[in-house]
C-alpha cells in the first residue's frame, strides 16, 4: 500500500469501495463512527452525495449510512476498487 | 411472580412491531423523566405479572447520546429480570454489536433475530445454534411483522428471568483483558461478580458517567489509569476505539462461522427504490411532491374539512351525518338569499346533528340553570374543550403521514436530503416538517418535531416553529393590511419573511448560547431499508400522538381557555362584583394597567393589549376582541367594520409593529399545551414561551423605534433602547460559538 494512496473518506469519489485505515479524532463523534460500525479494516462503498453536495451515503457491513462531509473527513481510507461515477 | 422484562434493540429493528405484538392494547406510552424521550410500559398478553418495558432504541452503550445514557441507565439501576434484545437479521452485524455489550451486564440475555421471513426468502442461512453459543445467550427466530415466533420469544424470556444466567462469550485482546482484571480487583470487588465486567469495560473506556455513579474516588481513577495507558500504549489506538474495534473484529469471525449470505453485490429492492428516491437530480422534486401531498391532504383539503366539522359541527351549531340533505339545504339557502323564500332552519334538512353547545343549552334551559351558569358552561367550558378536541382530527390526519413515512423508511431520507440547509440554523433537516405544518396550525407543528431524533434539534425546532405565520394569524393580517396599508400587496409576505428570518436568527442565536452549546450531534444515520409499514403500527402510532396531545396539553389549553373568559367577562361593576361587558371586565382594567408595556412598541391604547390576551385563547380571537371593544357585536374575518377605528387609534407603524409582536410572541394556548407535552419539562418549556416573548418585543420595538426615525419622528429613549437592542442582536448573530464542536459547521458568521 503506497502512502499517495492515503485520502480521506471526503474525498473518494461515488462508485468506489475503500477500506478504512486510521479514524482520527476522539471524543463523541469518533465513538459515534466506530459504533456504527466503521473501524480499522472495514471496507466502506462511497453510494451517494445528497443533492445538495453534503452529506454522503455509503454502505458499510451490509447496511446503509449517512454521515456529513466534516465527520467524513476524520476517516482515513484506502482505495480498493475504482468505480466509474 | 412477577417479572420485569426490557426490550432492547437498535433504532429500525422491528422493536415497535415487536412491542405492540407482546402487549397488545396493553400499555402505556409516557415519557422518560424530564426528557423528550418517549417510554412505552405494557403488560405480556395473556400474563398479568409480565412487564415489558421498551427501551429507546440504540446502536451502542455509549455515554455520548441521551437515548443511550436514558437506556443503560435504566439497566444498572433498575436491573429487569430479563433483556429481550431484538436483532434486525438482515443486519446482524451492527445489531449484535449492542448484545455484545448488553451480554456483559449480567442480566440474562435473550436474543430476537426478527425479520427471519426475508432473510429465509433471500436465501441466507442464520446457524442459530452457533450463534447461541457464540455470543452467550439464547437466540429464538421471530418475524415481528409476521407475528411469528413471539410469543415462544417472551416465553424464554419469562424462563430465563426466572434464575437463568448469560455470560459473555466474547473476550478482548490479551493486555485488554489484562488491564480489565486489574480494574476488577482494584475497584469493584465489592460488586456481585456478574456485574462486574461491564463495569470494568466502561471504566476501561474512561467513560465518565459510570465513574461519577460509581462514586469513583480520582486515586483510584489515577491508580487504574496506569493500566489503560499501558494497554492503549500496547496496541497503539484509544482504549474507547480497541474495545469498540475488537467488539466488531469478534463479531466479524463469528459471523463467517454462523451465517451464509448470498450474493451481496445484487440490488435489492430497497436498492433501486432509493436509486429513484435520492438520485441527484430527481430527490429535490420528489420531496417537493411528498411535502405538498402531506400538506395539502393534512392541512388544506381533509384537515381543513375535519376541523371545520369538529370546531362549527361538534363543537358549534351542529352537522350533518354524512352530508345527507346538505344539497337541500344549500339551495333552500339560495333561494333565500335570492329573496324568494324565507331564511331556512338548517336542522330541518337531512340527517342533522346537533352540535354539543345546541344540545348542552336545551339541557340546561331544560333544567332552568341560572344565566352565569350556562354561560361558563358554553362559553367556558365546551368553548375550551373545543378549544382541544377541534385540532384533533386534523391532528390525526398528519400523524398518520408522519407514522407512513417514519415507518416507511423515507423520514430518514428527508433528514439526508434536507440536513445542509437546516443545521446552520441548529436544526435538523427532519425539522422541516414541523415549520411546514407549522403555516397551517402550529399545533400539530409542534407535535411532528417528535419525529426528530437529537433532543437539542428537536427542543430547537418546538422553540421556533410557532414563528411562521399560522392560519389563525392570517386574519390579525388582513386586518392590519386592511386596516392601516390600504390592503398593501406586501404585508401578507412580509409576515411569513419576518417568521422565516425570526427562524433563522434564533437558531444561530440559540446555538450559540449556554442552553445549546456544543451539542452539535454527529450526524452519522443509518438510512434504514424501506419497508411497507403495517396498518395496524400507523393507527396505533397516530392514536397514541393524538391521546397524548388531548392528555398533556389539554389541561392546560382548559384551565386557561376558562380563566380569560371569566377575566374578560366579569368585573367590578356599579360598586359589586359580577358578570359585565368586556369594556368594564377584570381584562379591560388588567389591559389597562399593562398597556403602558407596549408604549415603546407604539401601541400602549389598553385595547390593543387586551386583544394581544384575547390572542392566546386562539391568534384569531384578536380581531373579534378589537370588534367587541369597539362596540360591533360581530365583525367579518377580516374585521372591515373596524378598519376606520383601528387606522384613527394607530399609526401604521404601529399597527405593524402591533401585527409583528402578535406573529411571534407565545402562541395560543393549545400550541402552548403542545410546546408543554413537547418539552416534557419545566424548565425547557417557560425558557421557550420566555424565549419567543422576548424575543416579539425587541423585534416590534425595533420595527417601530426605527422605523420612527427612519419617518422623520426624531430621537428618544425609546430610540436609544432600540440601538441597543440592534447592537446585542448583532453581538449574539456573529459573536463566535461558546464550545465548537468537533463537527464545525456552526460558526455562522463565519461564511
Amino acid at each position: 500500500m503506497q502512502i499517495l494512496d492515503m485520502q480521506t473518506l471526503k474525498d473518494i469519489k461515488p462508485g468506489n469501495t475503500v477500506r478504512v485505515v486510521k479514524i482520527a479524532g476522539a471524543g463523541p463523534v469518533k465513538r459515534r463512527i466506530m459504533d456504527m460500525g466503521i473501524t480499522k479494516g472495514t471496507e466502506i462503498f462511497v453510494r451517494k452525495v445528497a443533492p445538495l453536495g453534503d452529506p454522503i451515503e455509503v454502505t458499510v457491513r451490509g447496511y446503509e449510512l449517512s454521515l456529513r462531509k466534516a465527520e467524513s473527513e476524520i476517516i482515513e481510507v484506502s482505495r480498493i476498487t475504482e468505480g466509474g461515477e | 411472580m412477577s417479572v420485569k422484562i426490557a426490550l432492547a434493540g437498535n433504532p429500525n429493528s422491528g422493536k415497535t412491531t415487536l412491542f405492540n405484538g407482546l402487549t397488545g392494547s396493553n400499555q402505556s406510552v409516557g415519557n422518560w423523566p424530564g426528557v423528550t424521550v418517549e417510554k412505552k410500559e405494557g403488560k405480556l398478553r395473556n400474563s398479568k405479572d409480565v412487564t415489558i418495558v421498551d427501551l429507546p432504541g440504540i446502536y451502542s452503550m455509549s455515554p455520548y447520546t441521551l437515548e443511550e445514557v436514558i437506556a443503560r441507565n435504566y439497566l444498572i439501576d433498575e436491573r429487569p429480570d430479563a433483556i429481550l434484545n431484538i436483532i434486525d437479521g438482515t443486519n446482524l452485524e451492527r445489531n449484535l454489536y449492542l448484545t455484545t455489550q448488553l451480554t456483559e451486564l449480567g442480566i440474562p440475555v435473550v436474543a430476537v433475530v426478527n425479520m427471519m421471513d426475508i432473510v429465509r426468502k433471500s436465501g441466507d442461512r442464520i446457524d442459530t445454534a452457533k450463534l447461541s453459543k457464540g455470543i452467550g445467550c439464547k437466540v429464538v427466530e421471530v418475524s415481528a411483522l409476521k407475528g411469528e415466533g413471539i410469543m415462544a420469544a417472551a416465553a424464554v424470556a419469562v424462563e430465563m428471568a426466572q434464575g437463568g444466567k448469560t455470560i459473555p462469550q466474547h473476550s478482548f485482546s490479551g493486555s485488554v483483558e489484562h488491564a480489565l482484571a486489574h480494574i476488577e480487583e482494584a475497584v469493584l470487588h465489592d460488586m456481585p461478580e456478574e456485574r462486574q465486567r461491564w463495569f470494568a469495560i466502561k471504566l476501561f473506556e474512561r467513560d465518565g458517567k459510570i465513574a461519577e455513579k460509581l462514586g469513583m474516588k480520582q486515586e483510584s481513577l489515577n491508580h487504574i489509569e496506569h493500566d489503560i495507558e499501558a494497554c492503549e500504549a500496547e496496541l497503539d489506538d484509544d482504549s474507547e476505539s480497541i474495545i469498540t474495534s475488537e467488539r466488531y473484529a469478534y463479531i466479524g469471525a463469528l459471523i463467517n462461522e454462523c451465517c451464509r449470505i448470498k450474493d451481496r453485490g445484487k440490488l435489492s429492492a430497497s436498492d433501486r427504490i432509493d436509486r429513484v428516491v435520492t438520485n441527484r437530480w430527481l430527490a429535490l422534486p420528489i420531496f417537493a411532491v411528498v411535502m405538498f401531498t402531506v400538506y395539502f391532504v393534512s392541512v388544506t383539503s381533509v384537515g381543513a374539512i375535519a376541523t371545520d366539522w369538529a370546531n362549527e359541527g361538534v363543537f358549534g351549531d351542529g352537522w350533518r351525518l354524512f352530508g345527507i340533505g346538505t344539497d337541500a339545504y344549500e339551495a333552500a339557502y339560495g333561494d333565500f338569499e335570492a329573496g324568494i323564500a324565507e331564511e331556512p332552519d338548517p336542522a330541518s334538512f337531512g340527517a342533522w346533528i346537533p352540535g354539543v353547545p345546541v344540545v348542552l343549552e336545551g339541557l340546561l334551559d331544560a333544567v332552568g340553570s341560572p344565566g352565569w351558569l350556562k354561560e361558563l358552561m358554553l362559553d367556558g367550558i365546551v368553548a375550551g374543550v373545543g378549544a382541544v378536541l377541534g385540532f384533533v382530527p386534523q391532528m390525526l390526519i398528519l400523524f398518520a403521514f408522519l407514522a407512513f413515512l417514519e415507518a416507511c423508511g423515507y423520514m430518514a431520507r428527508i433528514a439526508f436530503i434536507m440536513d445542509k440547509v437546516f443545521r446552520r440554523f441548529g436544526l435538523s433537516g427532519k425539522s422541516f416538517i414541523p415549520i411546514l405544518i407549522g403555516t397551517g396550525c402550529g399545533v400539530p407543528g409542534i407535535m411532528a418535531s417528535r419525529t426528530i431524533e437529537c433532543e437539542c434539534d428537536r427542543r430547537m425546532t418546538i422553540m421556533t416553529t410557532t414563528f411562521i405565520p399560522c392560519g389563525a394569524k392570517l386574519p390579525i393580517i388582513a386586518l392590519i393590511a386592511g386596516a392601516l396599508f390600504d390592503g398593501a400587496w406586501w404585508v401578507a409576505p412580509s409576515a411569513y419573511f419576518v417568521g422565516i428570518a425570526a427562524i433563522i436568527c434564533s437558531g444561530v442565536i440559540l446555538k450559540k448560547t449556554k442552553l445549546f452549546a456544543g451539542s452539535t450531534a454527529p450526524f452519522v444515520m443509518e438510512l434504514p431499508s424501506y419497508h411497507m409499514p403495517t396498518p395496524g403500527n400507523i393507527l396505533r402510532s397516530m392514536w397514541e400522538r393524538g391521546w397524548s396531545f388531548i392528555r398533556k396539553a389539554g389541561t392546560i389549553i382548559l384551565l386557561a381557555t376558562i380563566f380569560v373568559w371569566f377575566a374578560s367577562n366579569f368585573g367590578f361593576v356599579d360598586g359589586g362584583f359580577g358578570k359585565t361587558e368586556m369594556q368594564g371586565s377584570i381584562l379591560a382594567v388588567f389591559g389597562t394597567y399593562l398597556a403602558w408595556i407596549f408604549v415603546p412598541l407604539g401601541w400602549g391604547d389598553w385595547r390593543s393589549a387586551v386583544a394581544a390576551i384575547t390572542g392566546l385563547i386562539a391568534k384569531e380571537n384578536i380581531v373579534g376582541t378589537f370588534g367587541i371593544l369597539y362596540g360591533f357585536a360581530e365583525v367579518a374575518e377580516d374585521g372591515a367594520e373596524i378598519w376606520v377605528s383601528l387606522s384613527s387609534a394607530m399609526t401604521p407603524l404601529a399597527a405593524y409593529s402591533f401585527l409583528v409582536f402578535n406573529l411571534l410572541c407565545a402562541p395560543c394556548f393549545a400550541a402552548i399545551g403542545a410546546i408543554r407535552r413537547e418539552m416534557n419539562n419545566r424548565k425547557w418549556f417557560w425558557a421557550a414561551i420566555g424565549y419567543q416573548c422576548v424575543f416579539a418585543y425587541a423585534a416590534a420595538l425595533c420595527i417601530y423605534q426605527i422605523g420612527r426615525i427612519a419617518s422623520g419622528g426624531g430621537l428618544g429613549i425609546g430610540s436609544a433602547v432600540a440601538a441597543i437592542i440592534v447592537a446585542m442582536f448583532a453581538y449574539l448573530l456573529f459573536r463566535s460559538a461558546k464550545e465548537q464542536g468537533e463537527a464545525g459547521e456552526m460558526n455562522f458568521s463565519a461564511s
